[in-house]
């Protein structure tokens, strides 16, 4: 091994370290800030016991989870119930390898260690796991399977709750899978390159992607909320109807698995969000973090972390706001709504470009954005105003025939 | 599916689903920044707006005279009072003639909390007291012997004064 690839494979090593911990560490406190945010916002104080102001309430709920008893159900298929969690948790830490957590630092060394040789390493080195050449595909790649942990866990079960709770899981997820994918094309169509660098870069360039492809981040928000199983969007873990979904028979850690795959596929989706639609770990109206320096790396870091915060804390917010969609509008939302918007979406962004393109030639990125959020505030207009009278979230009578309803006519579109 | 759902003619923004969302998260905001109104129980026992009642009844305290004698004479009268059987009393009599109590004790686990032995006490000795953390290891010390009883300190109940009926 050349002393360069031996150089690769250390900095690999220690920035997987890194950032395992840091989702760990982040999963942790995001599950005492969900607490928190779910108190304040009903007029409670929230953990606030354990060390100052509650702070190290994580490392208790850990510890306690730890020392549970593991159960395992009679009937339950012992091999697949006990891989149910990793398989849900695999994806979800992979998933956070491609996101760009801050500008790439340059980094230069040269040393040799007995035993091993010769280590070297020479210019930018990305601030990310894997700088892979496909990009966000990965992401959504390996985020779809990580429903095979929820479903295998379902099944394993032996439990009718649970299975119910994995199918619900497996529908919802294969669902809105097909809008997400087809909410980010338009990014693709403004950048032409899939990988979160461009993006980035393109977004530094122009304005952030939240603007001229806004009705883009609008659906890929509401799919990333069905993808990672939040309000109102989790009906897998409907505790009313269903105990807690697929998970009703895991204890101890193998509980505490599914727990960190589900906040840290929060995690991620709010990274993605942040990288694709916020401008990544671009800092507002500057451009000096654009070359390349420690300090940069350190303030882009600080800038994305304050970004991704916010994410979870929205997140959290309409989790604490809205209540549980029904099945039926489950599915009617993803299928009739969000898919049928996304590719209308694709269609009219790309005549759009194109007429811009074509009627006027040479523009600036940043007027040519500026038009584009003109196209999108209108279509956000027919969607928000001009469509939604009961059409996109449904009462279950319109499905009946207006036919059997008592003075029907007129009844369409009023549910 | 239901079948025959009564369809609501409700006008077109209460019917918006994104516009209800967004009024529901301005709402929520707003309670992020008001203040709770928990009570951090174990530091606090009352705070502005609530404080416990003065007639609560809780467990018992037994009034002692100047020499630090129990004022009960034993008469009788709470045990044959008390709907839930709990008092036992044995009287007992000195060389002047004093009625007093040899054996008093209440069953604080049989006790219903109902006041009678308060208000039919002739000499204003056994009270129910305005006290509720009772917690014990076993189930025999919830059995109120007469010198527990005259240890309590805390306050006793005011009884309801049929001529102020809402305690003013």
């Amino acid at each position: 091994m050349t002393p360069d690839l031996k150089g690769f494979i250390l900095v690999s090593v220690i920035k997987i370290l890194v950032i395992f911990v840091i989702t760990l560490v982040g999963v942790a406190y995001m599950t005492l800030l969900e607490r928190w945010v779910s108190a304040w916002m009903q007029d409670r104080f929230g953990p606030n016991r354990v060390g100052p102001k509650g702070l190290l309430q994580p490392i208790a709920d850990g510890i306690k989870n730890i020392a549970k008893e593991e159960t395992l159900p009679g009937g339950a298929n012992k091999i697949l119930f006990i891989l149910a969690p990793a398989l849900a948790f695999m994806p979800a830490m992979m998933m956070s390898g491609v996101i760009p957590w801050a500008a790439p630092v340059p980094v230069h060394f040269d040393f040799s260690l007995p035993w091993l040789g010769r280590f070297s390493h020479e210019g930018l080195m990305p601030i990310q796991v894997a700088n892979l050449p496909i990009g966000f595909l990965w992401v959504l790649a390996i985020g779809s399977t990580g429903v095979y942990g929820i479903a295998l866990a379902g099944w394993s079960s032996n439990n009718k709750y649970s299975l119910l709770g994995g199918i619900r899981a497996s529908a919802q997820m294969v669902s809105y899978e097909v809008a997400m994918g087809m909410s980010l094309i338009p990014v693709l169509l403004l950048v032409g390159n899939v990988t979160f660098a461009a993006i980035v870069a393109s977004q530094q360039q122009g304005l952030w992607f939240i603007l001229p492809l806004f009705m883009s981040f609008f659906l890929f928000a509401v799919a990333g909320f069905a993808e990672t199983n939040r309000a109102p969007f989790d009906l897998p873990e409907a505790e009313s109807e269903l105990v807690a979904g697929y998970h009703t028979e895991y204890s101890s850690f193998k509980f505490s698995m599914f727990f960190i795959a589900e906040y840290a596929n929060l995690m991620t989706f709010c990274a993605m969000l942040t990288t694709l639609f916020f401008g990544g770990w671009d800092v507002p109206f500057t451009s000096w973090d654009q070359t390349p320096g420690l300090l940069q790396t350190i303030a882009t870091g600080l800038a994305m972390f304050l970004k991704v915060t916010f994410g979870i804390f929205v997140v959290m917010w309409v989790r604490w706001t809205l209540p549980r969609f029904r099945y039926d509008q489950l599915m009617a939302t993803g299928w009739k709504f969000m898919l049928p918007v996304a590719l209308g979406y694709i269609v009219v962004m790309t005549l759009a470009i194109f007429a811009i393109d074509r009627l006027l030639p040479g523009l600036s990125g940043r007027i040519h954005q500026l038009l584009l959020f003109g196209v999108n505030l209108g279509l956000a207009y027919i969607t928000f105003f001009l469509a939604d009278r009961g059409f996109i979230i449904s009462g279950s009578s319109r499905h009946t025939l207006p036919s059997t309803l008592e003075g029907a006519s007129g009844a369409r579109g009023q549910g | 599916m239901a079948i025959g759902v009564k369809v609501m003619k409700r006008p077109t923004s209460e019917v918006s689903y994104v516009r209800a969302t967004l009024k529901g998260m301005a709402l929520t905001f707003k309670h992020l920044f008001r203040a709770p109104v928990t009570m951090q129980y174990p530091e606090e026992k009352s705070t502005a707006e609530w404080s416990i009642s003065p007639r609560w009844r809780g467990t018992h305290r037994m009034m002692t005279d100047e020499q630090g004698r129990s004022k009960c004479v034993a008469c009788g009268l709470c045990p044959q009072i008390c709907p839930a059987n709990c008092i036992k009393l044995v009287p007992g009599e000195d060389e002047a003639g004093n009625r007093y109590p040899l054996i008093y004790e209440i069953d604080e686990f049989r006790c219903v909390f109902c006041g009678y032995c308060q208000e039919v006490c002739p000499e204003e000795a056994i009270h129910v007291g305005v006290h509720y953390e009772n917690a014990e290891y076993s189930r025999d010390r919830f059995v109120y012997d007469l010198e527990r009883l005259s240890a309590q300190t805390h306050p006793v109940s005011a009884l309801w004064d049929p001529a102020d009926p809402r305690g003013e």
